[in-house]
């Protein structure tokens, strides 16, 4: 045989195989459509997305805004989605900034703070996110009722139900329009590529900017600029009530999370050339400047890929509150596909949301890396 | 006499550098004196908290359960001395667990004993772990060799963990590195496969995908294909371990260079031989700490199974506490179980650090 001959051959192979492929996949396809279709039928469920107009008439545990069982499964399911965001977003910016500090400290020189840092980590990196949970959430469940609540200087409370805190006294529409503002000085802040620290500075100063000019102007002149929860009767009055599964859900991602972030955060840290450091000294530059000027710039260069990991990490650990029944998409669209059937289509709408969610955080994290790189490059 | 001689070089150093680095690091001047004196001191009464509940003022047996729940008392042991074999082994038979305690034994020995980097290499990996799974398997099992049959259904606790464990990890393996492989094809429809189903199954939570092996597939799939839950679950968690640890490997064989495929051609080794002899050893070499990770994380998101209805450690430490007398001691359990979780996976990580380290050492 030729040379010429088998190089044929071998395409020719090469060819029928990703052929046979094709083929294959076409038949696994079409037979479970087909299979699905007869069980289906079998249990008397019409396919599509009609249900999506039908009123549930089950109830579940958090929401942002109103509820009720005459909701559309539609309304429900977007209440779970906003909540698996808001709850992810929490921990991100939660765990980040903790992340931050914990694996700064384990970079520090002095011996108390890393062994602290150290123990921190070793700790809650090793033990199962859903055991934390569920852990805080026994626990949480186990405080004192109302009456007997756990008090900080009668601002704030801590009971059986969940933790009452004072808020500005804004209707939630205009506090996500809040939220949204401060997300886009970040990002603008980002886009301009300020340095690190005076970033911080500047959105800090903008946070008690937006908020100072949203209590002069948007609260109701007849009520108190910031609502304190205050026990009345059997239960509480004004402020925010943070449910149970909703604390027990931050307090175990953020601890979680930021212990995994830290150790991004010191392996950034460790990659910084020493030589960049000692020029530091040698310009006469104190600890400070050169962790803010030179430390982190460099180190956040390596940091965020696998920062975004992390997010994305954390976006997809909220699903386990299912355990401890927060209502996040997961457990609405289980509990939807208990409640009316329609397995397919529920299942499909759980994987595009999570797609989407994932896909736009790796998309963000990519315009932060490019943000982030050195001009000169 | 001899003991004492080759002891103390070794000790004296450990001792000195320790205070060495103590005295530089936490105590060579003023300010950081302060520091780690605050520091070191919010640990030390942090470590008495602990030590004080866990230990001086806990109470230990069964029998002396009623001097538990005092306002001085700590930690009441006595829910794990009546409820262990609960929390170890869920529903299996009492008078069987003997089986379950020998099957547990095994798996942890296959772990420990591949852990050694004598064993190495694929055959002796492979050989340790299928006779692992399968000294598990038919201990528990039973009926095989001539014990009492138990069901999987009645497998729980930490033999259940364990079990999802050792057959994700070896089922997953091959799998991952099927999909590498796939990943890397010069054949476009197969490259695309692979990198399609790849991303698909990082994107989502790992709960999803079982959710749906556990839920969804039963209406997909005609009866005769559904099999048992359990290996719908362990199929689609090795899928999941399969993706991660695909890309894991990609990590790996990004390192080598092409012109070794090409000299292995050269010399008219076939592409199973280049890779089995050339290129494999080194791709495993290369992504060992990365692989340790995902085995790593493997063992702690087994924990979720518990969210689809499977009775693993955490589900029957759950039920520990569930029953009236003992669920004030909630925290006991779930102390005891997180402290099973913290030894494995803390000595694996520790063991994947000794690794890296080595790896630094002999590529200098």
């Amino acid at each position: 045989m030729t040379p010429a001959e088998l190089k044929v051959r071998t395409k020719r192979r090469k060819q029928l195989i990703q052929v046979a492929i094709v083929i294959g996949s076409i038949i696994v396809i079409w037979s479970v459509i087909s299979s699905a279709r007869t069980n289906l039928t079998a249990l008397g469920i019409t396919s599509g997305f009609g249900f999506l107009e039908r009123a549930t008439g089950w109830s579940y545990s958090f929401s942002l805004v109103d509820r009720s069982i005459d909701d559309t499964y539609l309304r429900t399911i977007s209440i779970g989605l906003l909540n698996t965001i808001m709850v992810g977003a929490i921990c991100i910016f939660l765990s980040t900034i903790f992340g931050f500090l914990i694996g700064t400290a384990r970079d520090m020189r002095n011996l108390a703070v890393t062994s602290a840092a150290g123990v921190f980590v070793q700790i809650f990196r090793n033990i199962p996110l859903i055991l934390q949970v569920v852990f805080w959430y026994a626990t949480l469940i186990h405080m004192p009722g109302p009456r007997q609540s756990y008090s900080f200087g009668e601002t704030l409370f801590m009971s059986n139900r969940g933790i009452m805190v004072p808020v500005l006294n804004v209707s939630v529409p205009v506090a996500l329009v809040i939220t949204v503002i401060l997300l886009l000085l970040g990002l603008y802040l980002i886009w301009r590529r300020v340095s690190p620290m005076k970033g911080i500075c500047i959105w800090l100063a903008g946070f008690v900017v937006v908020l100072v000019a949203a209590a002069l102007t948007l609260v109701p002149a007849d009520q108190p600029v910031i609502s304190v929860p205050e026990l009345k009767g059997l239960r509480f009055v004004g402020g925010v009530t943070l449910s149970v599964e909703f604390v027990a859900m931050i307090i175990a991602i953020v601890l979680y999370g930021s212990a995994y972030i830290a150790e991004v955060v010191r392996g950034g840290l460790k990659e910084v050339p020493t030589g960049l450091i000692e020029a530091g000294k040698a310009l006469g530059l104190g600890p400070v400047s050169i962790w803010t000027r030179i430390k982190m710039p460099m180190a956040l260069r390596t940091v965020i890929p696998p920062l975004g990991n992390q997010w994305i990490f954390i976006m997809k650990a909220t699903t386990i509150g299912v355990a401890i029944g927060f209502s996040d998409l997961f457990y609405i669209v289980s509990t939807s596909i208990t409640q009316s059937g329609q397995t397919l289509e529920l299942i499909a709408i759980l994987m595009g949301a999570f797609l989407l969610i994932n896909f736009s955080i790796a998309q963000f994290v990519n315009w932060l890396n490019a943000q982030m790189k050195l001009k000169a490059h | 006499m001899s003991m004492t001689s080759t002891a103390a070089p070794v000790a004296q150093p450990l001792l000195t550098r320790i205070t060495t680095s103590l005295r530089k690091r936490a105590f060579g001047n003023l300010r950081d004196s302060v520091l780690s004196v605050i520091v070191f001191g919010f640990l030390a009464y942090l470590l008495y908290l602990a030590v004080d509940w866990a230990i001086i003022n806990a109470v230990w047996t069964k029998e002396n359960v009623s001097q538990c729940g005092g306002e001085s008392s700590g930690a009441c042991w006595s829910v794990i001395d009546a409820r262990y074999r609960l929390i170890l082994f869920g529903l299996y038979p009492y008078e069987e667990h003997w089986r379950s305690t020998l099957a547990c034994i095994a798996i942890i020995l296959t772990v420990i004993v591949s852990c050694i980097p004598r064993t190495w290499t694929v055959r002796r990996l492979s050989t340790i772990w299928v006779v692992g799974f399968a000294i598990y398997y038919l201990l528990m099992e039973g009926s095989l060799i001539g014990l009492e049959q138990v069901t999987t259904d009645q497998w729980g606790g930490l033999s259940l963990t364990l079990f999802l464990f050792a057959s994700v990890v070896l089922l997953g393996m091959p799998m991952g590195l099927g999909l590498a492989l796939m990943r890397r094809s010069e054949m476009p429809v197969v490259r695309i496969f692979a990198l399609l189903l790849i991303d698909f199954i990082r994107s989502l939570p790992l709960l999803t995908t079982l959710f749906t092996a556990a839920v969804v597939v039963p209406i997909l799939l005609p009866d005769w294909l559904q099999g048992d839950k359990i290996w719908r679950v362990i199929i689609a968690f090795a899928l999941f371990f399969a993706c991660y640890q695909a890309e894991v490997l990609r990590g790996g064989f990004q390192a080598i260079p092409k012109g070794q495929f090409e000299a292995g051609k050269a010399l008219g080794l076939t592409y199973l031989q280049i890779l089995g002899r050339i290129v494999l050893p080194q791709v495993f070499r290369n992504a060992l700490p990365a692989t340790i990770n995902m085995v790593v994380v493997t063992f702690k998101e087994t924990a979720i199974v518990i969210i689809i209805g499977f009775f693993d450690i955490l589900a029957s430490a759950n039920a520990a506490f569930g029953t009236g007398e003992w669920v004030h001691y909630y925290m006991e359990v779930y102390v005891f179980v997180a402290a099973i979780y913290w030894l494995f996976i803390f000595s694996l990580g520790q063991y994947g650090e000794y690794l890296k380290s080595r790896m630094k050492v002999s590529e200098r």
